[in-house]
């Protein structure tokens, strides 16, 4: 089936079959490997990536149900060279160890903001509740998203 | 984990949706949110010939007020549920569910009529439907009906949909004076699916006794049930405490108890009455009782 899909920035036209997952259409079809495969069954949130603004699971959607609309993966982050926020976050506060969950909590944590500029320490751990990192770096992960959330809309430190 | 093959079909609006599934029968499924069904096809524990996927179908999609009844489209996801203005003021009950779905990732894609077609026995929606006593409509080339949620739920993963009907809207009752509604879950740590899920909505008339009430439960038996018993202690009576605990003690009565890995049947009904009980103290405090 032909499809149609604005793939950060940019509109491509494919020939898939109906049951390519979209996971495997954005790295087997598209070439990019930046979205990762991890647990296939909808649970560690690996394959995060937003469609329509919306983060999601690309192995739990088909490509032909993506068709028409616009997808952003983490390589649909950086512009002109420079890291996105949160990339600069991850980088900063040391949010990744063996970086495999990187891509899925960097798109889950975009929406994140995109919703709450300004999320609590609790509040981030909620918005990014369907990712797992497996070395287990939770702390470092949400202060990256924290340093983010500063550089996007900077806020004055509230006085306690 | 790839699904086997299928034919996809794509359409726009539900006249045509309802004519391709009366056409394909048993050999046809319908695609929502697909974060049931999808999971069963990577599984090959489902292997549909054709799959219609009614995504695109716009008119699916809305939540609304209609005289004291809230009309919801099956395509709605969990999240639009959670993050309603209109549904926390009239219907709290729902987004309070919705925010125990599964994570933010799944109630993106979601819809609340997918859940409900699709009938897990561990599923949160079922619990909150029952409770408000609400209805389930189901069209089909043929036309519409009503479906109660009681009558609605027959097995694990059965309702009472025809091979060609497509469950098209949910109507519950907007939250009256005096009423409260509550939903709490344990959940399975891994899955987040309910080991217990109970949801309650009382409604107190001027003296502060129970008017109405409605208790439903997911997650204990084959099928998610409303709780009779419960409801039958309570009804008439002022929601004390000691009432309440005493009410909750019938929840898991009259159903075959689920075991498992995770519970064991006398630890599933020990963990019905304490949630049950749970759901009724926050539904009745809210509802403004004691």
């Amino acid at each position: 089936m032909r499809i149609r899909i604005k793939l950060n920035g940019s509109w491509r036209e494919d020939d898939v079959e109906p049951r390519l997952l979209l996971v495997y259409y954005l790295r087997e079809v598209a070439g990019l490997t930046g979205t990762h495969i991890g647990c296939e069954t909808t649970t560690c949130g690996a394959c995060t990536i937003l469609l329509n603004g919306e983060a999601v699971k690309s192995c739990t959607v088909l490509a032909v149900q993506a068709d028409g609309a616009e997808i952003t993966t983490i390589e649909g982050l950086a512009s002109d060279g420079k890291l996105h926020p949160l990339q600069q976050g991850f980088w900063e506060e040391h949010g990744l160890q063996c970086g495999f969950c990187t891509p899925g909590m960097i798109m889950a944590a975009c929406q994140l903001l995109g919703r709450n500029p300004h999320p609590t320490r609790e509040e981030i751990r909620q918005g990014l509740e369907g990712n797992i990192c497996r070395c287990t770096g939770y702390q470092h992960i949400v202060k990256a998203v924290e340093f983010a959330a500063q550089k996007i809309s900077p806020q004055s430190t509230v006085e306690s | 984990m790839i699904p086997e093959s299928f034919e996809y079909h794509a359409p726009q609006t539900l006249a045509e949706a309802s004519r391709l599934i009366a056409q394909f029968g048993q050999e046809g499924k319908i695609l929502a949110g697909g974060h049931s069904l999808l999971p069963l096809m990577k599984l090959r524990l489902a292997s549909p010939r054709h799959l219609v996927d009614i995504g695109r179908v716009a008119e699916l999609k809305y939540i609304r007020e209609d005289a004291d009844k809230i009309q919801i489209g099956a395509l709605t996801t969990h999240y639009q549920i959670e993050s309603s203005e209109l549904l926390k003021q009239k219907c709290p009950l729902l987004p309070e569910t919705a925010r125990e779905i599964g994570d933010v990732q799944v109630r993106n894609k979601g819809t609340l009529g997918g859940s409900l077609a699709h009938a897990d026995p561990a599923a949160d929606w079922p619990a909150a439907i029952l409770a408000l006593g609400g209805e389930v409509e189901a069209r089909s080339e043929s036309g519409s009906r009503w479906i109660p949620a009681q009558e609605f739920f027959v097995e694990m993963l059965t309702t009472t949909l025809q091979a060609d009907e497509i469950l098209t809207a949910i109507r519950v009752p907007a939250l009256p004076a005096h009423a409260g509604e509550a939903y709490v879950k344990f959940a399975q740590p891994a899955s987040g699916f309910a080991i217990v899920g109970a949801a309650a909505r009382v409604v107190l008339d001027d003296a502060g006794a129970v008017a109405e009430v409605g208790v439903g439960i997911t997650g204990v038996a084959a099928k998610p049930y409303r709780a009779a018993a419960v409801e039958g202690v309570l009804r008439g009576h002022s929601p004390t405490a000691k009432r309440i605990a005493e009410a909750a003690a019938h929840a898991a009565e009259g159903v075959e108890v689920n075991a498992d890995l995770y519970a064991s049947a006398e630890y599933r009904t020990h963990l019905a009455a304490v949630y049950t009980r749970r759901a009724l103290e926050k539904a009745v405090e809210r509802a403004g009782g004691k």
